[in-house]
């Protein structure tokens, strides 16, 4: 079994903190579509950052494509969305630019694009439907339109691993609905892994294959249909 | 007179053509990074520099440029490891800055006019081996940029992002803030070092508000620059003004005119 994403015996705490995960075990299959969910603060967003080798763990071990995941090689095959509020879409950016910053890790910092590249670059804004709009600038589209634009860009550098930390804060719940169904063809098409990061799921409930509930630990760990009836997301009633 | 006759103005023309370049080019990233003041803390070791240097008997521009580079580099340092938050670094800096200036200044004895053309920028002070220094530097500066620009980009877009994926950002990011300390040092002679950081930042506001891409706000952000400080020059020589002054003061008005006309130009568009 080839795994994306693997921990194992994971706790974290920050120097003289309390401890915000512990015991934590969990793998992630290569091509799986996963939500890891929870209350705010109940440290999802600290799991990720283990699982992305961007925070050590106290004891444990977090592993990436079979890596370490601080010394994992070639990082650019992981995609990553950030929080809406992180993202710099009040730059004077067009939509083309802010794609293609997506593939610099792959090409190389101090190498320049060649054609393989520019013709990434156009697919990833292709696939998200937003071809008519790579001139425009980012701050002139809508929310969905530039959540698309950075999922573009998160493309662009083909990655095996796709992580959305948070993607739909702030965002109304017709557009989360939207975007769980973009998601949904996304993976479909291209087999890419997922980690989906919201404490709002409901949204993508349709097409993950499991949910992990994150608080302190792993409280649930299991397709959809096994989440207790408390812990679905009331603003997305499907039927 | 035509303005071009003398000497020293040609000089301070060719001074300031690169100033104009430099200055918006590495304040594009200082905006967007959301680090528009980093350039005043800095413009303040840059003082500190200058009075080290009249205390030491060497370069004033060249151990200018040594404080400015370090404190860039400090700042980010401090930023990056936690140890204090932007503002904090910042003032840390700022503050040390012009305190250590002051010390170093009453020490040797400087407190006399050639000072003041450091602090708000001169015409009659700039030598043609000045404007070798600035010139070599400049070229340096820019090629930086040419060379980091897809990355400086990219952590200007999506910092997070960029770390995930794996582009060197503590290696981008002390990048930047020694561009700024050799823009600081660069342009203190032509606009002076309490108002340097104003040009870095409000060509960019500016074409920010105009331009529709990354590289048409840069283009439109250098377009100001030059305009700004060819403009200050020229109306300094004949009203007998600060030159780093009248340049600021173009560049505000071009900012305060995008600021209140984009609204009426996007709907035009």
């Amino acid at each position: 079994m080839s795994l994306a994403v693997e921990l194992q015996g994971v706790s974290f705490a920050y120097p003289g903190g309390p401890e915000i995960l512990s015991g934590v075990d969990l793998q992630v299959r290569r091509g799986e579509f996963v939500t890891i969910a929870g209350p705010n603060g109940g440290g999802k967003t600290t799991l990720l950052r283990v699982a992305l080798g961007l925070e050590e763990p106290v004891t444990g071990e977090a592993r990436l494509f079979g890596e370490a995941a601080d010394r994992v090689r070639d990082r650019y095959r992981i995609g990553y969305l950030a929080q809406r509020a992180r993202l710099g879409i009040d730059a004077p950016a067009s939509v083309a630019e802010v794609v293609a910053a997506g593939r610099v890790a792959r090409r190389g910092l101090f190498k320049p694009f060649g054609s393989g590249d520019r013709e990434a670059v156009a697919a990833s804004i292709a696939r998200v439907g937003l071809v008519d709009e790579s001139r425009t600038p980012i701050q002139r589209l809508s929310g969905g339109q530039q959540q698309r634009a950075y999922i573009a860009k998160a493309l662009a550098g083909e990655p095996e691993l796709l992580v959305l930390d948070e993607p739909t804060a702030g965002v109304d719940v017709d557009a989360q609905e939207a975007f769980g169904a973009f998601l949904g063809e996304l993976h479909e098409a291209l087999g890419v892994t997922i980690l989906y990061v919201s404490h709002e799921f409901g949204a993508v409930e349709r097409f993950v294959e499991r949910v992990i509930l994150v608080r302190g630990g792993i409280v649930f760990d299991g397709p959809p249909a096994e989440l207790p009836a408390h812990w679905h997301d009331p603003s997305h009633v499907h039927p | 007179m035509f303005i071009l006759d003398a000497d020293f103005m040609r000089i301070a023309f060719a001074t300031g053509a690169v100033v104009g370049v430099l200055a918006p080019a590495v304040g594009f990233f200082l905006v967007q990074r959301q680090m528009s003041l980093i350039g005043d803390g800095i413009g303040h070791a840059a003082f500190a520099g200058v009075a080290a240097g009249y205390l030491f008997g060497v370069s004033p521009v060249g151990a200018a440029l040594v404080a400015a580079t370090l404190a860039a580099v400090g700042v980010e340092w401090l930023r990056s490891r936690h140890r204090a938050a932007g503002d904090q670094a910042l003032a840390l800096i700022f503050y040390t800055g012009i305190a250590a200036g002051v010390v170093l200044v009453s020490a040797a004895g400087a407190l006399n006019a050639n000072l003041f053309s450091f602090l708000f920028g001169s015409i009659l002070t700039v030598t043609w081996s000045d404007f070798w220094l600035v010139a070599v530097l400049g070229a340096v500066g820019l090629g930086v940029i040419a060379l980091l620009y897809r990355g400086l980009v990219a952590v200007a877009l999506d910092e997070d992002g960029a770390r995930v994926s794996g582009l060197p950002i503590a290696f981008l990011n002390v990048a930047l803030a020694a561009l700024a300390g050799v823009t600081v040092a660069v342009s203190m002679r032509i606009v002076g070092i309490l108002l340097i950081a104003a040009l870095m930042v409000l060509p960019v506001i500016a074409a920010g508000r105009i331009g529709r891409s990354i590289r048409s706000t840069m283009l439109l952000s250098i377009g100001i620059g030059l305009l700004s400080v060819a403009a200050g020059l020229t109306i300094s020589y004949y009203a007998n003004l600060a030159p780093g002054g009248a340049i600021v003061l173009l560049a505000a008005a071009f900012a305060v005119a995008a600021v209140a006309g984009a609204p009426l130009l996007n709907r035009a568009r």
